[in-house]
């Protein structure tokens, strides 16, 4: 199984090449979007959206092409932002997979929610299969995704408000918190995924 | 290679294991964030920790904080590419504060986490908690509070609290500290220095208004496992992720 993982310049990637790889995943760092010996594409991206949305346009076109191409894929934390078409965290155009942008976390509460917070499952996935309501997860971000189409929410997270913690529909996953951060029920979710990607 | 040491007062330092090792087993027993400190941050020093960082990190799946002798925006790089989620500084901020601004801007408010090593101090008849830097050997002007305030405005995700009087000496933390910087700055404050008994962590929670405890002498030593601190806290009605 050959996982792709997106190097776009941002963010820690040491951690989901490592948390994929313990799962038995063969993990490809890939600069450019191309679909050959990949079965499945991970985005990740801890940090600002306005620099990845910038970070992108490069390939933008290609990575919208891959996606379509039914490849499964995983968006994680800003990666998952990008799926949408903008943020309020700054200027710039994200992917536009889903319909929708990423709003500021409008809460009296400490920013960034950062730390181990439980979810709330909503829909049956592939991706949160053997994962029950309450089981811990881990944050670091102030903004989370609205999509305009509210049957894409998988799962959510209370932290002062209630937002949408996980996304997607059949092959095109994403979700605000860092599993390869979070121990077991992480572990869980990025090995659904690999069962995704070999189908 | 690297071993894992504590002290008393940041002296007296013994050696309490390998660091990959009990990294791993920290992990799998339930701890929810990891803090490596390297004390030792001379130049070899340096190469052996990034090394020592590579090797935890690719063996445990939670939340991973370093800190020791970052100096500048390319140490913090070097870290988080090896796989830091978060640097902490100290001695470096103290002598250059827009450090914290410069790691924030570049990586994220998130990124950065203030390590503040203070200690009792009495003027008159009024507490006030020094700041000290170089591994708690050098006092410097600044109070903890304004050092805390100071640094959240420049862009510090979390401040790591530690008391010099209490680290180590397994009585308690300083809840008076605690209460005076918690009340003080609006990001998340974690405990350290003085964790001896459940009850102690317990009371940096509720009683300091902390946001998380770190203990690092009551786990290498065995006395208490993490899982047993946890149960105990929920016991006490505080959420922790078991």
């Amino acid at each position: 199984m050959r996982i792709g993982i997106l190097n776009y310049g941002i963010g820690n990637l040491y951690s989901i090449v490592n948390a994929l790889r313990r799962l038995g995943a063969d993990v490809v760092l890939i600069n450019e979007p191309a679909t050959k010996d990949i079965e499945g594409l991970v985005l990740p991206g801890v940090g600002n959206f306005e620099s990845a949305a910038r970070q992108i346009l490069r390939i933008k076109d290609k990575l919208i092409e891959l996606i379509d191409s039914s490849m499964p894929v995983l968006g994680i934390c800003l990666g998952m932002q990008l799926f949408f078409e903008k943020s309020e965290e700054g200027v710039g155009e994200g992917l536009g997979i889903f319909r929708g942008e990423v709003v500021k976390l409008r809460i009296m509460g400490k920013l960034p929610h950062i730390g181990w917070n439980t979810l709330n499952i909503l829909r049956d996935s592939p991706l949160l299969e053997d994962i029950k309501s309450g089981e811990w997860v881990y944050y670091v971000h102030s903004y989370y995704p609205s999509p305009v189409d509210r049957n894409l929410i998988l799962a959510e997270t209370h932290y002062h408000v209630s937002f949408p913690s996980v996304v997607g529909d059949s092959i095109r996953f994403g979700t605000q918190f860092h599993p390869e951060k979070s121990s077991i029920t992480g572990q869980k979710i990025l090995k659904n995924f690999l069962k995704i990607c070999k189908k | 290679m690297g071993r894992v040491v504590k002290g008393v007062s940041f002296r007296d330092l013994r050696s309490a294991g390998d660091p990959v090792e009990l990294a791993s087993r920290y992990a799998a027993e339930g701890a929810d964030e990891l803090v490596f400190l390297d004390i030792s941050a001379s130049v070899e020093g340096r190469e052996t920790m990034i090394d020592v960082v590579r090797r935890v990190a690719s063996v445990i799946d939670i939340p991973f904080t370093v800190g020791g002798g970052i100096r500048n925006l390319d140490d913090a790089f070097r870290l988080l590419i090896n796989g830091a989620d978060k640097v902490s500084v100290n001695t470096a901020a103290i002598q250059n504060p827009e450090i914290i601004s410069e790691i924030s801007k570049r990586f994220g408010d998130q990124c950065v986490v203030l390590a503040i090593d203070a200690k009792r101090e009495m003027i008159g008849d009024k507490l006030v908690y020094r700041v000290y830097s170089h591994s708690a050997t050098r006092p410097t002007q600044l109070t903890a509070e304004e050092w805390a305030a100071r640094g959240e405005s420049l862009g510090a995700g979390e401040i790591l609290l530690t008391s010099i009087d209490m680290d180590g000496r397994r009585s308690g933390y300083d809840i008076e500290l605690l209460k005076r910087i918690t009340r003080t700055v609006n990001v998340p404050v974690i405990a350290s220095g003085g964790a001896g008994t459940l009850e102690h962590l317990y009371q940096a929670i509720v009683e300091g208004g902390a946001d998380a405890v770190l203990a690092a002498s009551i786990f290498h030593y065995g006395i208490y496992s993490i899982r047993q601190v946890k149960e105990y806290l929920l016991s006490r009605g505080v959420t922790v992720r078991l």
